[in-house]
């Protein structure tokens, strides 16, 4: 009996002691063995697939020279708001890099990241912009210059749902702002985006598959989505394709957040913040602008020496109220969207 | 048979349905092959064992199907005997639920999986307490492929258990044998190719799925991709001969099933023939199954 109750002091022994071991270490860089990877998701939304791939590679290589970690880093990429949604659903990511500030702040919302997540990174956890620009077939038939020219003739216009997709909601917002932007009211406003989704043969949950539906399936004459998606658009198209950058645009801000439930539970933080940093650091910003998102700060980098980044005439979300009145307006349940839109052109 | 007159009208309907087959199914299914093999050989098998995400999404489809199929089988072969060899009050209502997962859409299916299981559904509190993962990992895929797969095996099995009937059973118990010898020796060998079937069709089915998977995979490269969403993804990702590769993959499985049910069928059907034959000739049912094997 006695060499019974040894045994189970010693092991209470062993694994008080293992478990000391971990929380010492989970307070330091984190996880719990400090010669396994250190694994991190990063929960993304649909066009930073090639960007998120480049930033891994040297983000790993950086956190091994400085903290003698190895970073395991997994992706995950689909429409903003489902990918929201599924973090709310239990997707574990350790960081989220979504498209529009509503889905990062129902994530907070939601418990899982502190409320003060737009402070806790540089310009509003806002490492990189991007604009809202227009693809076009090869010699541009259609003649679209701006956008007036996306409801004239029978132009038909590809675009992501905005419901789902944070594409979705900046080229519905462009496409509003534009006209406000111009002197127009809200009434001129409505009319122009009433007519422009009657011309949207598909509306894809996310902007990649919204992409592939243009470029891929070869279906609409226009393009409306982000400037670095455009690029990569076009480079795959072989000739096929072209940028037409609009008069005026609005300028997209994709935030960041360290997801703070799951990399306290996982002691993931010390990783997943310097991860998100990095997007700030030199190398960071040079990989942010090779795959054309306009890194925030002085002196962005280019995306190749001697490119400039052409110039837009930029407005934000300010000019349609901010996100908090926005995202309900427009595209809350029977907000302006739901009241516009005839599925199947009407 | 036909006359004049109605020859013509048989031409044509025979001449639409070559039509649909071949647009529908093998222009398709020969498109892939042609797409996926353009580029040689040699780079088709880089393009599948090259990418570390492509093979574990390779290795994945190979893991979650046969899992889900094993619970079918178990799960059918049960459900069958129930429905098959006993009358009870519910029974044809029961009978209507195995069809639920045919009637569901798949992506409704996947939500609903959520519902239970994410972070916020009915048993999220208690998956978290016990730090089980389910949704957006492997027992989520397993979960939702189960359940689109599940008609698959237990449809199959009942009209062929109620077509054989229940006296070789009774005549093995009333010689003293004990349930799982009926089972092993009289009821199993009886349905084999039917039960062979179903697993076929359902496995086919398990590596297809992509609707339910779709909104449980959380979409990870590299940990819940299975086949059917990589090749969604390798296609939205521009590389499109992985993607028809992966894709090739898919459709070879399709027609290794299709070769498998065709000889599935034939044994089925020679031993309903052999079934008949054997009823007819002593009045009296007769182990044919054991004897033609």
């Amino acid at each position: 009996m006695s060499r019974l109750l040894a045994l189970v002091a010693l092991g209470l022994a062993i694994v008080s002691t293992a478990g000391g071991c971990s929380g010492r270490s989970r307070d330091a860089i984190g996880g719990t063995d400090a010669t396994t990877a250190i694994e991190l998701l990063n929960v993304s939304y649909d066009p930073t697939r090639e960007l998120y791939r480049d930033i891994n590679q040297v983000f790993v290589r950086h956190y091994a020279e400085e903290h003698g970690r190895a970073v395991d880093i997994k992706q995950s990429h689909a429409a903003s708001g489902s990918q929201a949604r599924a973090v709310i659903d239990g997707l574990e990511a350790d960081v989220i890099t979504l498209a529009v500030w509503p889905d990062v702040e129902a994530v907070a919302k939601a418990g899982l990241v502190r409320s003060d997540w737009g402070k806790r990174f540089d310009n509003q956890s806002v490492p990189y912009h991007s604009v809202v620009v227009f693809v076009v077939r090869k010699g541009n038939p259609k003649g679209i210059k701006d956008w007036p020219d996306l409801v004239k003739g029978d132009v038909s216009i590809i675009t992501p749902n905005p419901k789902t997709s944070g594409n979705g909601k900046y080229s519905f917002l462009a496409a509003w702002g534009s006209v406000l932007a111009t002197g127009g009211g809200e009434d001129d406003a409505k009319a122009f985006v009433t007519e422009l989704y009657r011309r949207t043969p598909v509306l894809d949950t996310g902007a990649r598959a919204a992409t592939a539906t243009f470029s891929q399936k070869g279906i609409g004459d226009v393009h409306l989505t982000f400037e670095n998606e455009a690029h990569l658009e076009v480079d795959e198209s072989g000739g096929q394709l072209e940028i037409v950058y609009p008069s005026r645009s609005i300028r997209v801000d994709p935030p960041v957040a360290v997801v703070d439930t799951n990399v306290d539970k996982k002691g993931t933080r010390h990783a997943a913040e310097a991860y998100l940093g990095f997007l700030y650091s030199p190398e960071g910003r040079a990989i942010i602008a090779k795959h054309h998102y306009r890194p925030w700060g002085e002196n962005p980098p280019t995306p190749a020496v001697g490119e400039a980044w052409p110039a837009v005439v930029m407005f934000d979300i300010s000019l349609l109220g901010g996100w908090e009145a926005a995202a309900p307006m427009f595209f809350g349940e029977g907000g302006v969207f739901d009241a516009i839109y005839q599925p199947n052109g009407g | 048979m036909s006359t004049d007159a109605s020859r013509p009208i048989a031409a044509l309907l025979i001449a639409a349905a070559v039509a649909i087959v071949g647009v529908l199914i093998v222009v398709p299914l020969v498109a892939v092959f042609a797409e996926a093999l353009a580029p040689g050989v040699a780079a088709w098998w880089r393009a599948l064992t090259d990418d570390p995400d492509t093979r574990h999404a390779i290795w994945l489809s190979l893991t979650v199907a046969p899992v889900a199929v094993a619970i079918n089988t178990v799960f059918g072969v049960a459900a069958a005997w129930l429905v098959a060899r006993f009358r009870f009050p519910g029974r044809s209502l029961l009978i209507s639920f195995f069809d639920v997962p045919f009637s569901v859409s798949p992506v409704v299916a996947g939500l609903a999986l959520v519902l239970i299981f994410g972070r916020q559904g009915l048993l999220g509190p208690t998956l978290a307490w016990l730090d089980w993962k389910v949704i957006f990992s492997w027992p989520g895929l397993v979960l939702a492929t189960t359940f689109v797969t599940l008609p698959l095996v237990v449809r199959e099995l009942i009209p062929v258990m109620e077509a054989i009937g229940p006296d070789e059973e009774m005549a093995a118990v009333s010689l003293g044998a004990n349930g799982w010898q009926v089972f092993w020796r009289v009821t199993l060998p009886n349905i084999r190719w039917a039960l062979l079937h179903g697993i076929v069709l359902a496995n086919a089915r398990a590596m297809g799925e992509f609707g339910a998977v779709y909104v449980v995979s959380g979409h990870i490269a590299g940990a819940t991709d299975t086949m059917p969403l990589r090749v969604e993804k390798l296609f939205q990702e521009y590389r499109q001969p992985a993607s028809m590769a992966v894709a090739s993959v898919l459709a070879g499985l399709a027609l290794v099933t299709l070769v498998a049910k065709f000889v599935i069928e034939h044994r089925l059907a020679t031993e309903a023939r052999d079934l008949e034959r054997a009823r007819s000739a002593d009045g009296t049912t007769h182990d044919a199954t054991l004897e033609a094997a």
